[in-house]
């Protein structure tokens, strides 16, 4: 057994600096990269490019970035490990295997199969899954027939059978975020599945990882003056050892901040109940977590409990739910506040003479009053003011005329105005979540292992 | 003594849905009795006033010297569906930090 690994966060959503997994991989020494790909919506986009082309579905920037470290990662012994394979695994393998065959470098790939239950929801219905809403209640008959991706978020355990199989890259479908950093440490350190204690402890890491450099100085309240060379940020590090203790780095010679603060941010960051973090694997309780700064940008972290997993999995859905447009003018001194209130009142009297309806129009005035409503709204005037209007609506041609009505402003309304340059508005379509639970026994993963 | 809560703590604030989550953690160990006396459920649901729109709810982490807040329905209906700037609530923890408190004589050292 190893005395301790090091595994990387190299992505904290898709679309995340990309220079930052390179810079994990080249840097410094690392034994594990984890890449997370997959916000809660992105399965549903993913969804609809693969209904156009049957090959697509996944995080296809990583075909480029692995063109670029796959030499590194074998040479340097990195394992990959991402949910980037979306609802579409198969083919995000094939698209790296083509990466590995150009560059003539032999690889081994676990794909991580069966979470994705778009097929058998009538079938799960049917057979008594109520599916309601496990936030508001809701329930799910309302939009069954809207429903376009339907996910189980699987945990760590499908990655672990695929690294004890001997690959060097996983690739996983809706897998949780937490799950791709236990994964490696449960396979390393031969954890068992009821190890509850140190299954949360991997759990923890893998929240300190799952947003990049959150936890590394980036997005930091306290003190954001303070973080040395955001340009470089360097993205965390666990360094893990066998009881379940790690530590939260980064790789020497990079920019950004590894203290107790930066890491509290990133673990009060979109939680709930703190001595409830659920996850497939275990139930962690953050308000055991210890903190410890044991070196410049090293924070230890031990002390945490955990409790036993639930007999469910979440379950991640997506529904068309009508569409959304945006537009928006910039007014100047004087009178800019008001002059932004009187093109609002113009627009809306316009969109009802065009006969357009909503579900919700909502005007902000950006500079004035978006981030903290009513509640703060300065006293002051303003020496420019963006007017930004929103609406929602099921229907398609009410967003055609409110995407007119936003440049005529310009000539028919107050004074002193500009800002509308990009043309119209474009059309939105809402793909909004729908959250539930499944009993585990319904669904099994599976995992498929190929070498080149 | 009248201060503003940021001279005594930092935040973070993200979104679940249509709830926002705000954790506030104190500067120093010494002024976590204070957060936890002073920013109680109401008082935060009197500050957030017009935002946010059902219930708040507190839990303590006093080994991070910490309180995380929910804020239900206090995102436009959060994700996708929301017509905000600011639909994630990414700024919330800016507008808790703007809070003032009235923290006695002895104040704060």
């Amino acid at each position: 057994m190893k005395s301790s690994i090091r595994i990387a966060s190299g992505q904290g959503f898709w679309g995340d600096l990309p220079s930052a997994p390179v810079a994990q991989v080249r840097k410094g020494p690392i034994d594990y990269l984890v890449m997370d790909y997959l916000a809660e919506v992105t399965m549903s986009i993913m969804q609809k490019q693969k209904q156009r082309d049957p090959r697509t579905g996944y995080a296809r920037d990583l075909v480029p970035l692995l063109a670029e470290i796959l030499p590194d990662l074998v040479s340097r012994k990195i394992t990959l490990i991402t949910n980037g394979g979306g609802v579409n695994p198969f083919a995000c393998r094939d698209a790296v295997m083509e990466v590995a065959r150009s560059k003539g470098i032999r690889v081994t790939i676990g794909v991580v199969l069966g979470d994705d239950i778009l097929e058998r929801l009538d079938e799960m219905v049917a057979a008594g899954t109520s599916f309601d809403n496990m936030e508001t209640g809701a329930r799910f008959g309302a939009i069954r027939n809207s429903i376009n991706s339907a996910n189980v978020y699987f945990g760590a355990m499908p990655i672990v059978e695929a690294l004890r199989l001997g690959t060097n890259i996983v690739i996983t479908g809706r897998t949780t975020d937490t799950g791709l950093t236990l994964a490696p440490m449960i396979h390393e350190f031969g954890w068992n599945d009821h190890d509850w204690h140190r299954l949360a402890a991997g759990t923890v890491a893998g929240h300190i990882l799952e947003c990049g450099a959150q936890a590394s100085g980036g997005n930091f309240s306290a003190d954001w003056r303070s973080v040395p060379d955001l340009a470089h940020i360097g993205f965390p590090i666990a360094e893990a050892y066998p009881d379940g203790r790690f530590i939260v780095t980064k790789h020497e010679g990079t920019g950004g901040l590894v203290s107790e603060a930066t890491v509290k941010e990133q673990l009060l960051y979109e939680i709930g109940d703190p001595c409830n973090y659920i996850t497939p694997d275990c139930v962690a309780d953050f308000t055991s977590i210890q903190l410890r700064q044991c070196g410049a940008d090293r924070v230890e972290v031990e002390g945490i409990q955990g409790r036993a997993s639930t007999e469910y999995y979440k379950v991640s859905m997506a529904y068309h739910a009508g569409y959304t447009a945006f537009g928006s003018l910039t007014y100047a001194w004087p009178d800019a506040l008001e002059k932004a209130r009187t093109a609002d009142a113009i627009i809306r009297t316009r969109l009802a003479d065009g006969g357009a309806t909503f579900d919700e129009i909502r005007t902000e005035f950006l500079g004035y009053n978006s981030c903290f409503g009513p509640r703060l709204c300065p006293a002051y005037e303003p020496e420019e003011v963006v007017l930004r209007i929103g609406v929602r609506t099921q229907r398609k041609d009410s967003i055609e005329i409110f995407s007119r009505e936003i440049a005529p402003l310009v000539l028919t309304g107050p004074p002193s105005v500009t800002g509308f340059a990009g043309g119209r508005p474009k059309g939105n379509d809402v793909i909004a979540y729908w959250p539930a639970l499944i009993r585990k026994s319904l669904v099994r993963p599976q995992v498929d292992v190929v070498s080149s | 003594m009248r201060i503003r809560l940021i001279e005594i703590a930092h935040a973070r604030s993200g979104d679940k849905g249509d709830t926002a989550n705000i954790g506030v953690i104190a500067r120093k160990p010494e002024f976590y009795p204070i957060l936890v006396q002073h920013l109680t459920c109401d008082r935060v649901r009197k500050h957030f006033e017009g935002i946010c729109l059902g219930d708040v709810e507190r839990f303590e982490l006093p080994n991070l010297h910490a309180l995380n807040f929910l804020l239900h329905q206090s995102l436009g209906g959060g994700g996708t569906t929301s017509l905000k700037n600011d639909a994630q609530g990414k700024t919330l923890s800016s507008l808790m930090l703007s809070m003032e408190l009235d923290v006695g004589s002895e104040g704060i050292r």
